[in-house]
């Protein structure tokens, strides 16, 4: 019998490192990167927004009330007389003598008090849970003729609430995008990189060729090829895989390499030896030794998929109204003069540079962690 | 008189050099308390296996330690060619007399030849920029002096070779080059960490021929750290044996491997493998592996694998370099206060 | 506590040959161009023929680029050789041509023949558990029940001197020499005859390689098994072997029993190895023989004996002709023009 080793006591904090899975070890170095847990947290709060986009917004995005338009946000006063009781002002319609237009100015005399979780419209939670609870409403008065937290566009609609259902767009819409880029870089870069030779070279050949292509002319091309009787949400799912159609190139070098690396290491040799089908290699070897680097690449693919949509439905090209998305706000923001009059039609500029450094970050920690064994 | 007064002082004194590296699961104390010295014209050789700081006192003695990695404690003397003492630590690890005595005053030759020069420029590119960097010499000269720093190591075709990258050269021949970018502004000390570890045996012989003749020819100092016990002894003329970042024991070279005095460094002889051995005998081992440098054990850091293990006294304070010998120095319990086995 | 020492293993008797290689070559196609077209082969492994023993270890020494490691991934069929035949004695009996077997057919051989590999760190799957990885060959070859295979693995374990209760735990946790005994554990699953173990001690601490050593030579001696040993270190090739085989450049140029080849030995380039070896012995300093030059290239050898131009004894034959192997004496084959004039020196006994 060969002699046992003489073992000095193991603190339990070795033993519990001895026994992390791989993910456990990747958590445990992620969480030493600040940034990356900022950017995680700022993304949880991102996507409790998408989920509860209608209990958030306090209007029907799409009311439109031409006489409201172009509103200045207004403030929420939170005390009233020293007491904790939120009001706002509502809104006056007076004659302009000069111009004998109608317009409205806060009433400052009247007080219409504000309730934290109240009634309002009704919508159905996650699409089928009917539902009136919103996280505003006000007593006693119309929220659309109250409310204007973010202020209203030109045709009097609330931006607030049509922020709230255009972050549920364009956080969605990347995620379906990056869902399909994932699945053709993985199988297309796996192909290329586990059989190498003639498929390795058509298949590399083919990605070149569409990563010179310039992306921007492609999607206007694409995109107005797009029938214009075609529903919103049939332009939505169009647009998901136009973008992802040059997207997965990334996933695919990324996978392919990782491939190629990967055979040569030595405990895949060894798994041959011992006589492992080839799918027993690639699925148990091969896959959880990169799936982290794909987790990582994939998480900063995200931002790229958001700004394309973004851009592509300022440009007018994506989405267009009725659906309601960031690119599709920003698109009011293109008149200069309206924007130079009302600045806050900018304001869906500020979420898309959040989301878009959040993921950023995340993924940089996830980058970092990815390999915990190096 | 004088010359021979010169020459019994050391070329560089290492005095008690403690290196910590400060990292969020711990401090790993890498180097914790090394002394030694290198004379002039002679070959030090610094033995160990993995773990036990020779390469960290390398980087310590250059100032090229990096954070989280700092020297706490400790000197590093250096005696410069006109008498004047310097000590290492004082200097900043950027400024410009560091600088100034690397390369000039102390070459450095490295393990792996390959990623020590820069893919992207020349051997010549690299050389020339040494010898202008401590020397007035202008390029033409810069790259004359390149040409025949070759030749001294023995590179067939120098003028060929020096405008080649080091990828176009085989293992020997880089590593060669290496020694000659070292040596090519004349340092007094040489420090050589692993110059032949990832090197074939027969260019392994090369090597170390080659670096005998020009410490013969330049009458410089060679501090040669390997873990490999059969470089030391064709090298060196003192041994120093490392554990744990602490020197166990050090002397002369025959008195370390014939009259070894530390368990550690008679179990280390004892455990490896001999050209000349019978065949197929077991061999001698030491128990356990080292620790863990998070999990350093209290006391002298060999005793949870010593033979002559003595409980309550090794696992309680750590032992210091007694006198055990002609020059000959171990830290270990058995020969403190008198008690020699 | 120290090991006993002197603990003699006895060479095994039995003379019956487990693998007979014959002729084994492995060229590697050097392509260049655009149309990637053939130039030139590197010659890898040049025509290699030897025989091991049942029960015996013979290691192929020599340096880098000597074709070592490619002779054993082709006898394995990690690669597939070139051309040559390695017969292999099966279980039932039978001889099989290993070289010229279809893929298919490999599998239920790779139970007889394993392999053990140099990097602790890159042959173990960090993603693994012990179980996992030393049960994975049993699971591969039927052993479906899981708690037979976590016996027979916590059994493996005790027997290359680790703690059965380090089954859950991940290589991570352990230093080189412990990953090294797992990946011994794992060759050893399926109780194979032939082990190729490539240079298995190369990449440890010099305390740790004498324990390997000696464990590798105890498993040897229970379990019957045959090793064939590549290194470069032939310190450790004396302790392990009662065969060596030198090659160089792709071909064996000398093979002899461990003592006879490392007193007497016959090919200069053998007479030249030994001597460059550092002897952990400062009074043993002595003039050695430095070879000039480097490595021939294997994929432009030189004509005649591929060691000729660094050779201190070659002669306008070395230069013209290359040298076949001739059994110069019992056992000792060597592959030199001059072999049987020349007086080479060998290190003491």
């Amino acid at each position: 019998m060969a002699e046992i080793e003489r073992e000095t006591e193991t603190p339990a904090a070795e033993e519990k490192i001895a026994v992390a899975t791989q993910w456990q070890l990747m958590w445990w170095r992620f969480r030493k990167h600040r940034l990356a847990m900022i950017g995680t947290v700022l993304l949880l709060f991102f996507y409790v927004i998408v989920i509860g986009a209608d209990f958030l917004a306090y209007v029907d995005p799409n009311e439109s009330e031409a006489q409201r338009s172009l509103m200045a946000p207004q403030p929420i006063h939170w005390m009233d007389q020293g007491r904790f009781a939120p009001y706002v002002h509502p809104l006056k319609g007076i004659r302009d003598p000069k111009t004998f237009k109608r317009v409205y100015k806060p009433d400052l005399e009247t007080k219409v008090p504000l309730k934290i979780i109240g009634h309002g419209y009704r919508y159905k939670f996650l699409g089928f849970i009917p539902s009136d609870l919103h996280l505003l409403s006000v007593e006693g008065a119309k929220p659309e003729e109250t409310l204007f937290l973010l202020g209203t566009d030109l045709q009097g609609r609330d931006l607030w609430s049509r922020l709230m259902y255009g972050t549920q767009t364009s956080m969605t819409i990347g995620l379906v995008s990056v869902a399909l880029s994932l699945f053709l870089g993985i199988l297309l870069g796996g192909v290329s990189g586990f059989y190498g030779g003639g498929i390795d070279t058509v298949i590399q050949r083919i990605i070149e060729i569409l990563r010179s292509i310039p992306t921007i002319p492609l999607w206007m091309g694409l995109a107005a090829a797009l029938p214009g009787s075609w529903s919103v949400t049939q332009v939505y799912f169009a647009i998901t895989i136009i973008i992802s159609l040059v997207g997965w190139t990334e996933l695919a070098r990324v996978v392919r390499g990782r491939f190629i690396s990967l055979r040569q290491e030595d405990f895949v040799m060894a798994a041959e030896l011992l006589g492992c089908s080839q799918g027993r290699i690639i699925f148990r070897h091969m896959v959880p030794s990169f799936i982290s680097h794909i987790i990582a690449a994939t998480t900063l693919a995200i931002p790229a998929m958001i700004i394309s949509e973004t851009s592509l439905s300022f440009l007018g090209l994506g989405l267009r109204p009725p659906a309601i998305s960031w690119g599709v706000l920003l698109q009011d923001a293109q008149n200069i003069q309206a924007l130079a009059i009302s600045p806050w039609l900018l304001i869906s500029s500020v979420p898309v540079i959040i989301a878009v450094l959040a993921f950023n970050f995340m993924g940089d920690g996830l980058r970092d962690a990815a390999d915990p064994y190096l | 008189m004088r010359a021979t007064t010169m020459e019994t002082l050391p070329l560089l004194s290492v005095d008690n050099l403690k290196t910590y590296f400060f990292q969020d699961e711990g401090t790993v104390k890498a180097v914790d308390g090394a002394g030694f010295d290198v004379f002039p014209g002679k070959t030090l050789g610094i033995v160990g296996e993995s773990g036990c700081g020779k390469s960290v006192t390398t980087m310590s003695i250059l100032r090229l330690i990096e954070k989280p990695g700092r020297i706490v404690a400790g000197r590093v003397v250096l005696r410069l060619a006109n008498g004047k003492e310097v000590d290492l630590t004082s200097l900043h690890p950027d400024g410009e007399e560091i600088r100034s005595i690397r390369g000039a005053e102390i070459g450095l030759v490295f393990q792996e030849p390959m990623t020590s020069f820069s893919p992207v420029h020349t051997i010549g590119d690299q050389l020339t920029e040494a010898i202008r960097l401590h020397s007035k010499a202008n390029k033409r000269e810069a790259h004359a002096l390149g040409i025949e720093a070759l030749r001294n190591v023995g590179i067939p075709n120098p003028e060929r070779r020096i405008d080649q990258y080091s990828f176009q050269m085989s293992g020997g021949l880089r590593q060669r080059a290496m020694i000659a970018v070292a040596l090519s502004c004349n340092p007094r000390l040489l420090i050589a960490d692993e110059p032949t570890t990832a090197l074939d045996v027969t260019t392994q012989a090369q090597i170390l021929d080659l670096m005998r003749d020009l410490q013969n020819k330049k009458g410089m100092a060679i501090m040669l750290i390997t873990h490999n016990l059969g470089v030391i002894a064709e090298m060196a003329d003192d041994v120093v044996v490392m554990y744990l970042g602490r020197v166990v024991e050090k002397g002369p070279v025959d008195a370390i491997f014939h009259n070894p005095k530390h368990p550690y460094t008679r179990a280390l002889l004892d455990s490896i493998p001999n050209i000349n051995a019978q065949t197929r005998v077991k061999l001698p081992t030491i128990t356990g592996s080292i620790p863990h440098p998070y999990a350093r054990p209290r006391g002298c850091p060999f005793y949870p694998r010593c033979p002559r293990f003595m409980p309550g006294t090794c696992d309680k304070e750590e032992p210091v370099l007694t006198s055990v010998g002609d020059r000959q120095e171990a830290s270990c319990f058995l020969y403190q206060e008198g008690r020699d086995r | 506590m120290m090991n006993g020492i002197s603990d003699t293993i006895a060479p095994n008797s039995s003379p019956s040959v487990l693998l007979d290689v014959k002729g084994l070559r492995k060229f590697f196609p050097i392509k260049k161009g655009f149309l990637q077209k053939t130039v030139g082969h590197v010659r890898a492994v040049d025509d290699v023929t030897f025989h091991i023993n049942q029960g015996e270890t013979l290691s192929l020494v020599g340096e880098s680029g000597c074709g070592k490691t490619t002779t054993s991934r082709c006898i394995l069929r990690a690669i597939d050789p070139s051309a040559g035949q390695a017969f292999f004695k099966a279980e039932n009996g039978k001889t099989i041509d290993i070289a010229s077997l279809p893929r298919r057919e490999l599998t239920p051989l790779r139970r007889q023949m394993q392999m053990i590999f140099q990097d602790p760190f890159a042959s173990l799957n960090p993603r693994m558990t012990l179980l996992d990885i030393v049960g994975e060959p049993l699971l591969i070859h039927g052993e479906k029940n899981a708690q037979k295979r976590a016996d027979r693995v916590a059994e493996l374990l005790r027997m290359v001197g680790l703690r059965p209760e380090f089954l859950r735990r991940y290589p991570h946790a352990f230093s080189g020499g412990q990953r090294q005994r797992i990946g011994i554990a794992r060759a050893l699953a399926l109780n194979p005859r032939l082990v190729v173990a490539d240079e298995p001690v190369s990449a440890l601490d010099v305390s740790v390689q004498a324990q390997i050593l000696n464990l590798l030579l105890e498993l040897q001696e229970k379990l019957g098994l045959t090793y064939l040993f590549v290194a470069h270190d032939l310190s450790v090739v004396r302790h392990i072997s009662e065969r060596v085989a030198v090659m160089y450049v792709g071909r064996i140029v000398e093979m002899a029993p461990t003592a006879d080849l490392f007193s007497l030995p016959r090919h200069p380039y053998t007479e030249a190895l030994l001597s460059a070896v550092p002897k952990p012995d400062p009074r043993l300093r002595s003039e050695r023989i430095i070879l000039q030059g480097d490595v021939a290239d294997p994929s432009n050898p030189p004509k005649g004996c591929y060691f000729n131009p660094r050779c201190k004894y070659a002669t306008d034959v070395c230069r013209e002709q290359t040298p076949i192997q001739e059994e110069i004496a019992p056992q000792h084959y060597v592959s030199c023009h001059r072999a049987k004039e020349l007086s080479l020196i060998g290190v003491a006994k």
